[in-house]
């Protein structure tokens, strides 16, 4: 059983970091962030899966890198890039490694990306993505062999089931109905995407208390006024309230990651009694993560 | 109605780069109604080319260049302007280049590009479109089709990509598919139709079968074919 599983087993506010990797070879810099200011102070580190289709380094090998810095990774996976044969391939491939925890996302179109004329495959979503998860825990796969039975593995592998949901979604009610679809499809855990407004969330999480499953809710380290607006115009169900947006505009440069900091752990502290943990996407401010717990009242 | 657009100039005569002379053959079907094709077009193309320094040696225009008879018909009767070119110059979707290529001992080169999303649509002319995936599921989408309304096809529900304006994040041009089939089925109160869970799509479905390929425009050659052969037979 992953520290993750465990941890939010046991009823513990449970706190998660994210690492994205370099467009190139050089992974020292993602390496040092994570085992210098993440390791210890958080019970897993996600990897992003080629984010907002920017082409990567892969997400797999910088978790097995991860493992080896004794650091637990959360693998995420898209279902933008790979064909269902390439996905459950690569999900024995990560069990191989000693991969545990696994998060299920569709994926950022291509044209959201640097590479807007490829193929966007889809050929899973991220419901039929955890059903194979399912399918390979049970030891089998999603195809059939010629009597019409399922294809049997040699060697079984074993998952920590993730996905994400979007609290700030126009609407959240067709979100509540995916949730559900994704828990009744093995989901064992949930990370939202960015949330800055606790009374929506409160709402939310109301509406989904039916499906028993751990929400860690999602903290976008918002670095400047600048991007809190690019948030609010760009990025699709997420709403960052104008009050947070004067309070960065109106700090002074060198407060700015003072107010940052601040910021994300008063949400954190007003959104903890309604969930079980948080999920902290620090975008390469890794080194304010300790700031954040300290904020959070969490250390 | 298979949706087409212009080819660009550049790319036409690149195609082209081998080939001294010309025979142009316009379809006055769905590129008219696209405003792409018909003689508009075939005036353009024998500009350009002529400026680019090859020789027309003809043109028509074929009504419908997906009815067999008809191309073989008017085709025919062009022959020696055909055959005096080095390659023939198509303006029509793809099904019509390929069936000038089976037809005339040339190259057909396309003039146009076929954009229609999801293949031939028939002659419905509305924005409804299916994208042939051989598992209908409009019964659970209130009707509307989420292959070809959601940018990812998705057929378990919305992804995290819907704005708050109800676009979808590829473009701000794009509604949402799946908030659209969440409205309608919240309007015909059967939102319990989106908890059902979709299998993967079978991708077997989306070749087109090999029997299918002989029907219709291919129904002509299938009788030729069997005439030809109960003549040896006998
Ligand atoms: S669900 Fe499939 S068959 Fe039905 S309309 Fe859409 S693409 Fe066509
Ligand atoms: S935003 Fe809507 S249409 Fe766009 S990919 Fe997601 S579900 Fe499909």
């Amino acid at each position: 059983m992953s520290q993750l599983q465990r941890q939010l087993a046991s009823g513990a506010f449970v706190v998660t970091g994210e690492i994205g990797p370099p467009k190139g070879i050089n992974v020292g810099p993602c390496l040092h962030e994570a085992e210098q200011y993440l390791k210890g102070r958080v019970a897993a580190v996600n990897v992003t899966d080629i984010q907002t289709a920017v082409m990567r380094l892969g997400s797999m090998a910088v978790c097995h890198m991860l493992i080896d810095l004794g650091i637990e990774p959360v693998f995420q996976m898209v279902c933008r890039d790979r064909n269902r044969l390439a996905l459950q391939s690569d999900l024995l491939s990560a069990a191989a490694l000693g991969i545990e925890n696994v998060l299920s996302l569709t994926g950022d179109h291509v044209v959201m990306g640097d590479h807007q004329d490829a193929k966007p495959v889809y050929d899973l979503d991220s419901v039929s993505l955890l059903q194979a998860m399912c399918a390979l825990e049970a030891g089998t796969d999603m195809g059939l062999d010629t009597k019409g039975n399922p294809n049997k593995l040699d060697g079984v592998p074993k998952f920590f089931k993730g996905c994400c949901t979007t609290p700030g979604s126009p609407t959240p009610e067709a979100q509540v109905i995916k949730l559900e679809k994704k828990a009744a499809a093995g989901a064992q855990f949930v990370q939202t995407q960015a949330v800055y407004d606790p009374k929506t969330f409160e709402t939310f999480m109301k509406s989904i208390r039916h499906i028993k499953i751990p929400v860690m809710v999602g903290i976008v380290l918002l670095k400047s006024a600048p991007m809190a607006k690019y948030m609010n115009r760009s990025v699709p169900g997420v709403v960052v309230p104008d009050e947070i947006i004067q309070r960065l505009a109106d700090s002074a440069k060198e407060d700015r990651q003072k107010v940052s900091t601040d910021i994300a752990g008063e949400l954190i502290r007003q959104m903890k009694p309604m969930c079980q943990g948080a999920h902290l996407m620090t975008l390469g401010w890794d080194h304010c993560v300790p700031d954040i717990i300290e904020k959070a009242e969490l250390s | 109605m298979n949706a087409t657009e212009k080819k660009p100039v550049e790319k036409v005569i690149e195609s082209l780069a081998d080939a001294g002379s010309v025979f142009i053959i316009g379809c006055t079907g769905c590129p008219v109604g696209c405003d792409v094709g018909g003689q508009p077009w075939i005036d353009e193309m024998t500009g350009a080319l002529t400026a680019a320094g090859k020789k027309i040696t003809g043109s028509c225009l074929i009504e419908l260049l997906c009815n067999k008879a008809l191309v073989g018909f008017k085709l025919s009767r062009k022959a020696e302007q055909i055959l005096a070119a080095d390659a023939v110059l198509v303006g029509s979707c793809g099904v019509g280049v390929q069936a000038v290529g089976n037809m005339v001992a040339r190259r057909a080169v396309p003039g146009l590009d076929t954009t229609c999303l999801g293949d031939y649509q028939g002659l419905w002319p509305g924005s409804e479109r299916c994208g042939q995936c051989g598992n209908c599921v409009l019964a659970y989408t209130g009707g509307l089709c989420p292959i070809t309304l959601c940018a990812k096809s998705l057929v378990n529900g919305q992804c995290g990509g819907t704005c708050d304006d109800g676009s979808c994040e590829v473009s701000p041009e794009h509604p949402c598919g799946w908030k659209l089939i969440y409205d309608r089925l919240k309007e015909l109160n059967r939102l319990d139709d989106m908890r059902r869970m979709i299998d993967p799509r079978d991708s077997r479905k989306l070749a087109i079968p090999d029997a299918i390929r002989r029907t219709m425009r291919y129904a002509l050659e299938v009788d030729e074919q069997e005439a030809a052969a109960t003549k040896e037979a006998h």
